[in-house]
């Protein structure tokens, strides 16, 4: 769901389309350089056309409901993340402008949550997990599905942090984030099968095309004789040494394992504000409300344990955004320091 | 598609509303709703006088209520999860009244309904008043990257071939029986969503070959360069003007 005007007040809005322009214009710079400079806008608008038209696409669940997907973790990794932020960007500017899906000022927010925040979350986890993971079809499904699953709630959990600092409503914190994640996990679980199941669909029919699988490509064999012999010394590009995937895999073990016992153990007492309703016997009144109108709401709150969970859960998801973010800054450094062959055009502003 | 690719919301017409430059109007919308997200909510007639200003608005450029309404549907998600509001809002506030609806989550419903409204109208105002190319031209003119404008032309101009392309798979899977009813069928439909992709990918590549064929270097020529005289800012001008005049009094008063 877009958020609409109203919700995140006027200067918070502006600071968010601040980055949005940001997280635009280096989707620009990185889109040039998965597809090529004259290839982006075609492609990548044919993208953001299949983008717009998955969204369409109803899967039901039950009982006459049904879902659709969000696409920021599917774009990411069939076209790569810049693309992918991009074209999410692109679809969402024109449902604000076009369709009145998403308020105006709230476009800035969008962008950041839906496209930013989802995309680079899912990329890092993903890119992550196939640099760890044995070189197979199997954990780039694997990967697929982890990194759509986290994207969702992660993408919630932005929007809360969001919310928290320039919300115009009253609900608290924990609250917002409790529901957020609950709802959104039941979401990014949906997303994560479907997810899956595309990039499947797609690994069978023309793996080249995914751009999270490069690489994957077993080399040529022929069967000459009733043997398989290599049909040429294919030029393969020498695959991570032991020693990046020891570090890749090393440092993704610690900081899951961190984030998931440092915050399971934080979050083991109730917060001050909880402690003093319950002291005060103001949680009454709340517990009346929780228990009558949201199922969700109550989640998180309701004792201990879930609060341990779910702050686990977040302080995990927490460190996955952080080690994406991490792995674009490196990546984009890494790639300022070698000369690009092609020239970086900028974008020319003809007003 | 034969209608020159009008996007669903556009109602095409010969107002002074319609006449006015596209970046005229995206400046003025987008004007017209910081000044309402920046309206305190205690002001309850600034947004009667905001509605009345869109109102104003909708009749100058002779877009019927009943069209306007409906396309304020757009909204009623959220609109639901509003009404929640004044029962989600905590207890920690609450014993201020002690009453069983929250008084502040009433107050942050109606704000965020009032606002949210608001922006959708005036929204859809926009889109109903102006033509999709000039929108797009509107937006570079207003200094959106080149690119950027280019990718959303190819989105907003494949995006029906797309999605058509979408509804012949459904009809060719219903034509052979299948009816998609809960989880079970969610392969089926992911098949169908990898297949759609690999038809877009193979489909930008077609057009981007039969661009270049045709002397395409990255660039799009534009050709009409919109401009906008002094008196057409100034009309355009007149909703933000009038609206940030309503916003300042609603702080004072």
């Amino acid at each position: 769901m877009h958020v609409p005007d109203g919700f995140i007040n006027a200067p918070v809005s502006a600071a968010a389309g601040l980055v949005a322009a940001g997280a635009v214009a280096a989707g620009l710079r990185g889109a040039r350089r998965e597809l090529g400079e004259e290839r982006t806008a075609p492609l990548a608008g044919l993208v953001a056309a299949f983008v717009f038209a998955v969204q369409m696409l109803n899967f039901p669940v039950a009982g006459g409901t049904s879902g659709h997907l969000l696409g920021g973790a599917l774009a990411a990794i069939l076209v790569g993340p810049w693309t992918g932020m991009l074209c999410i960007a692109v679809v969402l500017l024109m449902q604000g402008v076009l369709f009145a899906d998403g308020g105006l000022t709230a476009l800035g927010v969008n962008v950041t949550v839906m496209g930013g925040v989802t995309v680079l979350v899912a990329y890092g986890l993903f890119r992550a997990l196939v640099k760890v993971l044995p070189r197979t079809r199997r954990s780039v499904t694997a990967a697929t599905f982890a990194a759509a699953f986290v994207s969702v709630p992660a993408s919630a959990a932005a929007f809360t942090l969001v919310h928290a600092v320039g919300g115009t409503t009253d609900v608290p914190v924990g609250k917002v984030l409790a529901a957020m994640l609950g709802v959104h996990l039941l979401i990014g679980l949906g997303e994560a099968v479907i997810t899956t199941a595309t990039v499947g669909a797609v690994l069978a029919v023309r793996p080249d095309l995914v751009y999270g699988a490069r690489g994957l490509s077993v080399p040529l064999k022929l069967r000459v004789g009733g043997e398989l012999v290599d049909a040429a010394p294919a030029p393969r590009p020498a695959p991570a040494s032991a020693g990046t995937r020891g570090v890749w895999a090393a440092g993704l073990a610690v900081s899951v394992l961190l984030a998931g016992f440092v915050s399971f153990y934080a979050s083991a007492s109730p917060d001050g504000l909880e402690r003093v309703a319950a002291d005060h016997g103001l949680d009454r009144e709340v517990r009346e409300h929780a228990a009558a109108d949201s199922p969700l709401a109550d989640y998180g709150v309701r004792d201990v344990q879930d609060a341990r969970l779910s702050g686990g859960l977040a302080g995990t998801i927490g460190v996955g955004a952080t080690l994406a973010l991490g792995t674009g800054v490196f990546w984009v450094t890494r790639r300022r320091r070698t000369p690009t062959a092609t020239g970086t055009a900028r974008p020319r502003e003809t007003v | 598609m034969g209608a020159g690719h009008a996007h669903k919301l556009y109602r095409h017409g010969h107002s002074p509303v319609h006449a006015l430059p596209a970046h005229t109007k995206l400046v003025a919308v987008l004007g017209f709703v910081v000044a309402v997200v920046s309206t305190p909510r205690e002001a309850m007639w600034a947004f009667g006088a905001y509605a009345l200003l869109l109102a104003a608005v909708a009749l100058t450029a002779r877009i019927p209520a009943a069209y306007l309404l409906k396309r304020l549907t757009v909204e009623v998600p959220f609109v639901a999860f509003a009404f929640l509001m004044p029962f989600v809002v905590p207890g920690e506030t609450t014993d201020l009244l002690g009453v069983t609806v929250s008084v502040p989550g009433l107050w942050d419903a109606w704000n965020v309904l009032a606002k949210g409204t608001l922006g959708v109208g005036a929204s859809v105002l926009l889109a109903a008043t102006t033509e999709l190319r000039e929108l797009l031209l509107g937006l570079q003119r207003l200094g959106l990257p080149p690119t950027l404008v280019q990718i959303a032309s190819f989105m907003v101009r494949y995006g029906d071939v797309i999605t058509d392309e979408m509804r012949r798979m459904s009809v060719a899977r219903r034509s052979r029986g299948f009816e998609a009813r809960g989880v079970r069928h969610w392969g089926v439909l992911a098949k169908s969503a990898g297949a759609l992709f690999i038809r877009s990918y193979e489909r930008g590549e077609r057009v981007h070959l039969a661009m270049v064929s045709r002397g395409y270097t990255g660039t799009m020529p534009v050709i009409d360069e919109v401009t906008a005289t002094g008196a057409q800012w100034r009309r355009a001008a007149a909703l933000p003007l009038t609206a940030l005049a309503v916003c300042l009094l609603g702080w004072t008063l």
